[in-house]
This record gives C-alpha cells, sequence and structure tokens, in this order.
C-alpha cells in the first residue's frame, strides 16, 4: 500500500460501486436486527457487528483516508464510551427508582407481548449495546490501519 | 441430525490440524475459517439460531482482518529453531496438558447430558421466567433481563479489549 495520504489506492470501479449499493443495506439489517433483538434471533452485539461490517467493507474498498480516519477514530472511542455509559446509566436507573430498586431492573410498561415497542427497557439496552460493538470493532480495525500506516 | 453434526465435527478436525501443517501462513488462517463456519451449521443443527448469526458474523468479520493483516504485512513466515532441550520441556509440557485435560474431561462427562440433547436443569426455569421479561426472543430476555450482568460484563470486556488495543499499538509507534 501507498504512503502518499493524499491519493490512497482503492479498489477499482467495480467494487465500490457495488460497495455503494450494499454497505447502506448492510447497515439498515444491522440497525434492523438490534432494534428486533427482543422478537427475532439476534440483538445488540449481533447488530452491532454488522453495523460495523458495513464500516469495514466500505474502508476496504475505497482506501484508507488517513486524514479523515484519524478524525473517525475519535468519534469511534467516544461514541463507544458512551454507549456504555448509558448501558450503565440505564442498569443503576433501575435501581434508584422506587418501582423496581434492583439492579438491571425492568422499570418500563411491559407492553404486550410480542409487539415491536413492548418488553420495557429490553430493547434501549440492546440498542446501546449495538452502538457499543459497532464502534468498538470498527475502532479496532481503523487503529490497524491508522498505525499500520504511521509506522511504515 | 447426529450424523450430520458428526460429518460437521470431523470436517472441523480436519480443518484446524491442516491449520496447523499449512506451509503458507494465508492459507492457514483460510481453513482455520473451516472451524468458524462448520461451527455456525452446528449451532444450527442443535437449534441454536443466535448462537449462529453472532457466530457467522464475527467469523466474517475476524476472517477479513486476519486476511488484511497477513497481505499488509509479510507472507514470509520465520522458522524457528528448536533445539533438543527446548523442544523436549515442549513435549513434557503438553503431555501434561493432555493429561489434565483429559482428567477433567472423564470427570465431567458423567455430569453432562448428552450431546445435542438442549435440555438441562435451568433450561426449565428460565423458559418460565422469559415470559416475565416481556420478550418474546427468550435468549435476548434472559439476556437483558436476570443475566444483565452478563451483558454488562461482555460489553465491559469489548470496551476493555479497544483500550488494550490502541494502547500497544501507541506503544509501539512511540518507540520508533
Amino acid at each position: 500500500m501507498s504512503n502518499d495520504n493524499q491519493t490512497p489506492e482503492g479498489m477499482t470501479i467495480v467494487v465500490k460501486k457495488i460497495c455503494q449499493f450494499m454497505a447502506p443495506t448492510i447497515f439498515l439489517f444491522g440497525i434492523y436486527i438490534t432494534v428486533h433483538g427482543h422478537l427475532t434471533p439476534g440483538g445488540g452485539f449481533t447488530g452491532g457487528v454488522i453495523m460495523a461490517s458495513a464500516f469495514i467493507l466500505q474502508i476496504l474498498s475505497y482506501g484508507s483516508f488517513l486524514d479523515k480516519l484519524q478524525q473517525e477514530k475519535w468519534h469511534l472511542e467516544l461514541t463507544e464510551s458512551l454507549a456504555l455509559l448509558c448501558f450503565l446509566m440505564l442498569a443503576v436507573l433501575g435501581l434508584l427508582l422506587a418501582t423496581t430498586s434492583v439492579f438491571f431492573g425492568n422499570f418500563l410498561h411491559r407492553g404486550s407481548f410480542g409487539e415491536l415497542i413492548s418488553g420495557g427497557i429490553i430493547p434501549i439496552g440492546n440498542i446501546f449495546v449495538g452502538i457499543e460493538v459497532c464502534a468498538a470493532i470498527s475502532s479496532i480495525f481503523v487503529a490497524l490501519l491508522i498505525f499500520k500506516d504511521k509506522e511504515a | 441430525m447426529e450424523i450430520y453434526l458428526i460429518i460437521m465435527i470431523i470436517l472441523m478436525i480436519l480443518g484446524s490440524i491442516y491449520s496447523l501443517h499449512a506451509k503458507d501462513l494465508l492459507s492457514a488462517v483460510v481453513a482455520y475459517g473451516i472451524v468458524g463456519f462448520g461451527l455456525v451449521i452446528s449451532f444450527l443443527l442443535l437449534y441454536a439460531p443466535d448462537l449462529a448469526i453472532v457466530q457467522v458474523v464475527v467469523e466474517i468479520i475476524t476472517l477479513v482482518i486476519m486476511i488484511a493483516v497477513i497481505v499488509n504485512t509479510t507472507h514470509k513466515d520465520e522458522k524457528k529453531i528448536f533445539t533438543t532441550k527446548s523442544s523436549l520441556v515442549n513435549l513434557v509440557v503438553l503431555l501434561i496438558f493432555v493429561g489434565v485435560f483429559f482428567l477433567m474431561f472423564a470427570h465431567i462427562i458423567g455430569v453432562l447430558s448428552y450431546f445435542g440433547q438442549h435440555t438441562m436443569r435451568m433450561a426449565g426455569v428460565y423458559i418460565d421466567s422469559a415470559y416475565e421479561a416481556g420478550s418474546a426472543n427468550i435468549v435476548t430476555g434472559i439476556l437483558f433481563h436476570f443475566r444483565a450482568y452478563d451483558t454488562l460484563g461482555e460489553a465491559t470486556v469489548l470496551f476493555t479489549a479497544v483500550i488494550g488495543v490502541l494502547t500497544v499499538l501507541r506503544q509501539y509507534g512511540k518507540k520508533n
């Protein structure tokens, strides 16, 4: 791979165009898996990895713009930490509220069984875990790319 | 169904043996993918779609990252020189570990239920209390209701892994 940061080498135009179509679809599928985690197989972890794979597909096909990736890494780290903090806060909220007063207590209304908006805090926790996993795996990949090219 | 499981497990064993003995690092990684994808099929045969989805996605990401790392760094494999003493020590340690492993396995095989028979003592309790969690997917109901500590620990482990990767790589970059 070339050391010139201004002209990163990607793959051919065919791969780039197909990735333009595929990456949003993969990302949307990851969101679907995350949000429907309490109804269908899958959940926050699975959806997060699928969303991260959309990012990785784009980075691999378009080559690494190092300056952009450097900025992106900070955002990814911030997102990951905030999502984990929110998940922890959700657990502590169950502890603090008088209705449940246990760690990870399900303080919200359960709703009707089997609908999209049901299950209390389970879908919310799924979404937080999905964001956290997506940011974590993307930031590992971006870090491998950045530090490899810096050293070379 | 069991015959398929046996075939898949034999295939996984063959793949891992090949990946150990392959000359090229790239072909070793690709052969190791057989183990992961065989595990996906085994999970599906055992009626565990949640695990199968997780396994297939994680396997793909791991394979892509490892192949990218190998292609981007080098294809040359270092040849290690084994002396008689070091190989003897290696052999003794290996034998000890194999012995301990088989001893533990022989001890625990009587406790477990039959392979592929997914009815354990806790399963009834889990299924009964999954309705209480209010989630149609039992696995997610368990993971986010009365095993939410587990999920929190898993997320924390991932967070720690990212911090570790960043720290190691950054330290390596500073030295040069």
